[in-house]
């Protein structure tokens, strides 16, 4: 391809030019100033040279023009070779413990390394994966699973019940002083291996959605402390290392129970690119084969080179507010400012149109509870906004910021379009970019912010996980909502042994958060997957996954 | 016949140009620059949009005017804390000498080893990004530059006779320093001024764009460059007009004070 010849060499000549225009720029006045051999001899400082300082200046700005395209992805050559991909993704991975994998970033990463008893299929629902079977006594609190023969571990060994019932224990808490990793386990009452095949679980509530929890990893026995090192788990790929804020590599597991849905790739690498423009940036330049979760706004710079596939993203982005600092205490600031934003607007500037309004916290992938009339009851109302306001107490407004991940170029996007839209109705919102790591321990666990743009996924694909986080006590309650209707419904719709009965019940908590504007809810957030147009074979999810044991080259 | 100094004039005519466009900026700008315009996304150059939109509907010509005076404002509160202070720390050191001097030199030069968006960077790292912040690093880190300036001029002045015999008159220190000396320099301090002026719109532009200089409200032009470079062929006006700008301006000043030397230079 002559056309990708040419770019490269132009990249690689602005790179070869970057430390001199760096260098360049404290040089200049380093020299300006006399020496001071020359200061005494009563010379006045000349030039250096014959090119005039000016003229240098307008080289460097030259390159500096130039940079833009050059910065990232100029490492030259294709960053893959043979059968292997490399996938840009925007977030780095801190915590690998898969059990415990808090942010839907590692998640959809470790997805294609690790496997539950069941794990997620593409419709939503979970198929059997370690275990071959299973069973769900009628009053649904004894879950059977059968150990399917013939699973081993990425070490070889073969997947027994204790490595089973140990993986089992440590979600539920074993190692973490009783505290469950995987919050849905709170609900187990005992877990015991009844003979060398079949695994049986107790819960205290029954519980219809528990089945989905099981996708929690199975990992070998006794590995739990090195299991972030170690990360030997059943999946069609194998770990083989992990550099932070660099990338993480894995290669095909031949020993994959499944051959039928073995990976087709040999190896995958998930390079992580916090700057969604050095994304575009590499994948031009080649060392990128595959980008997900890319924004909108930039599918014109590669959609005549690259294969562009299209969804949802399958998770709720919003206004996250700290419903316990003032003013957001006041539920009517709360809905005079869903009021005054244009959430159709926002979807247009940051999605071309292509997101889905939500309402509430539900994403229409859970066809089952979502509501999309919820999106329509705070239809843009700038006077109304305004009335509200002045009933909080604010007719002039108040100024308040508004905390966004930098690395998720759609989360900074739709924030700058809210602050735009606040300023209607007086309300002064500062953006503050942080990086994600100190999003993840100030905002999303430290609870240290006023507002928030982030998106929220399920782990498990239930709605239980959309809604449970935002009872009053419980841990992942970043928004601090205290409500006791809410937790109400939800804690009855958890427990409810009918499922109609149980659908019911979380609508009425989705219609509650939407009441309250318990945050602003957005949309699903359009999810463009970019891939090299040799490259064949993605499925989406209905959830937050990457499944790379699918794709191969043509 | 004195040859006519073409850089002076260019210099001259072009910074003008730019310090009234940038001027122009701060009084007025056809839009808000911070407005958004579904209508107006992505839209080209056209007379409505001068230089187009970006792809929140923005308008590009606003937010040029907008950042370039933010640029301008960063670069020049950046000089005069780098020229006050270097102009003190080096006329002192310069007049006084002695182990101080040596001493204080010696920090310079290891400061100035380091190129000073380097520096900077890594002090952003630790106050974190804001114009303020970005304004104190930078000032902090265009000190040793001018100390040195100033303080090889000093050396040059402080056993002349006129200082001297205002010295046996019994002319205070300061008075020497600041009203005797400083006079004899300014021309060799306002080429300095000149290029420092230019490093500091580069070194604003740099940072902006590495990302940890001004935040997204208050646009400098590097942070434009930076928010645009993934529409580089898709929007090129995004990129191509903040550019312009920069390069217009440091090219002016650039030309400027070369000019100011030259005709120094056929004075002497």
């Amino acid at each position: 391809m002559p056309k990708l010849k040419k770019w490269a060499l132009l990249l690689l000549a602005a790179i070869a030019m970057l430390p001199a225009s760096l260098c360049g720029c404290t040089g200049g006045t380093g020299h300006s100033g006399s020496d001071p051999a020359s200061a005494q001899s009563g010379e006045l400082p000349k030039g250096r040279g014959k090119m005039p300082k000016s003229v240098r200046a307008f080289l460097l700005l030259a390159v500096i023009a130039m940079l833009p395209a050059s910065l990232y992805g100029c490492t030259g050559g294709k960053g893959s070779n043979g059968n292997s991909v490399t996938v840009g993704i925007a977030q780095d991975l801190s915590n690998l413990d898969p059990q415990l994998a808090k942010t839907a970033g590692i998640r959809e990463v470790l997805f294609n390394i690790f496997e539950g008893l069941v794990k997620a299929s593409p419709d939503g629902s979970v198929v059997p994966a370690v275990a071959s079977d299973y069973e769900i006594s009628a009053d649904a609190t004894t879950y059977t699973f059968t150990l399917r023969e013939g699973v081993t571990f990425h070490n070889g060994n073969p997947v027994t019940i204790e490595d089973v019932v140990y993986s089992l224990e440590r979600c539920a808490g074993s190692e973490n002083d009783g505290k469950p990793l995987v919050s849905a386990f709170s609900n187990v009452s005992r877990i015991e291996a009844t003979d060398d095949g079949h695994v049986v679980i107790t819960l205290a509530e029954p519980s219809l959605e528990f089945l989905n929890a099981l996708t929690a990893a199975i990992i070998p026995k006794d590995s739990g402390s090195t299991i972030t090192e170690t990360m030997i788990g059943t999946g069609p790929f194998k770990f083989i290392s992990y550099a932070p804020q660099d990338s993480l590599v894995m290669e095909k597991y031949d020993g994959y129970w499944n051959q039928e849905k073995a990976a087709k790739l040999d190896k995958v690498t998930f390079k992580i690119v916090p700057d969604v423009n050095a994304m575009v940036v590499g994948l031009k330049g080649g060392t990128l084969d595959m980008v997900v979760h890319l924004p909108n706004n930039l599918e014109g710079e590669v959609k005549d080179a690259f294969t562009v596939h299209e969804d949802t993203m399958k998770l709720v982005q919003a206004l996250y507010i700290n419903n316990a600092v003032k003013p957001f205490d006041n539920e009517l600031v709360r809905q005079a400012m869903y009021y005054a934003i244009d959430v159709d607007q926002i979807i247009d500037f940051v999605c071309g149109g292509a997101g889905v309004p939500t309402g509430t916290s539900m994403y229409p992938a859970q066809e089952k509870y979502f509501m999309p009339e919820l999106a329509k009851r705070y239809a843009t109302d700038v006077e109304k906004a305004r009335e509200l306001l002045a009933q909080a107490g604010y007719p002039d407004g108040f100024t308040m910021t508004i905390t966004a991940p930098s690395n998720y170029a759609q989360h900074v996007d739709t924030a700058q379009v809210i602050i735009e839209q606040l300023k209607a109705v007086g309300i002064t919102a500062e953006l503050v970019q942080v990086e994600w790591e100190s999003w993840v321990s100030d905002v999303y666990r430290g609870r240290d912010y006023q507002t928030t743009v982030c998106g929220i996924s399920a782990d498990d694909m239930t709605a239980r996980e959309m809604l449970v986080r935002y009872m009053s006590d419980n841990q992942k309650n970043f928004i601090n909502f205290q409500d006791e209707e809410f937790d109400g419904a939800v804690t009855r719709a958890m427990a409810a042994a009918d499922e109609e009965e149980q659908v019911a019940l979380y609508k009425q908590a989705e219609e509650i958060l939407n009441e309250k504007a318990a945050s602003l809810w957005i949309q699903d957030l359009c999810d463009l997957v970019v891939m090299d147009p040799k490259l064949d074979g993605f499925t989406f999810y209905r959830t937050y996954v990457i499944d790379m044991s699918t794709i191969s080259y043509q | 016949m004195k040859k006519k100094n073409w850089y002076l004039t260019i210099g001259i005519v072009l910074t003008a140009c730019m310090l009234i466009f940038i001027a122009v900026g701060f009084f007025w700008t056809p839009y808000v620059p911070s407005a958004m315009s579904a209508g107006d996304r992505n839209g080209r150059p056209s007379l409505r949009h001068l230089f187009g939109c970006d792809s929140f509907g923005r308008d590009i010509f606003s937010r040029t005017l907008e950042g370039a005076g933010a640029t301008l404002t960063i670069a020049l509160a950046v000089l005069a804390v780098g020229a006050v202070c270097g102009l003190v720390v080096g006329a002192l050191c310069g007049y006084y000498g002695g182990a101080a001097d040596a001493l204080i030199m010696r920090l310079c030069d290891a400061v100035a080893a380091f190129p000073s968006v380097l520096l900077a960077m890594v002090v952003l790292a630790v106050t974190g990004p804001g114009k303020y912040n970005v304004i104190g690093a930078l000032g902090v880190l265009f000190i040793p530059s001018f100390a040195r300036l100033v303080r090889g001029e000093f050396l040059k002045y402080r056993d002349r006779d006129f200082v001297q015999s205002a010295r046996l008159t019994g002319v205070s220190d300061l008075r020497i320093i600041f009203v005797h000396i400083l006079p004899n320099i300014w021309p060799v301090l306002l080429s300095g001024l000149t290029i420092g002026f230019n490093n500091a719109v580069l070194a604003e532009a740099s940072m902006s764009y590495l990302g940890i200089g001004v935040s997204a409200q208050e646009p400098s032009l590097g942070y434009m460059l930076k928010d645009a470079q993934g529409y580089f062929f898709t929007l090129p006006w995004c990129t191509a007009f903040p550019a312009a700008v920069v390069i217009l301006l440091i090219l002016g000043v650039g030309l400027l004070g070369e000019g100011i030397r030259e005709r120094m230079g056929v004075a002497s």
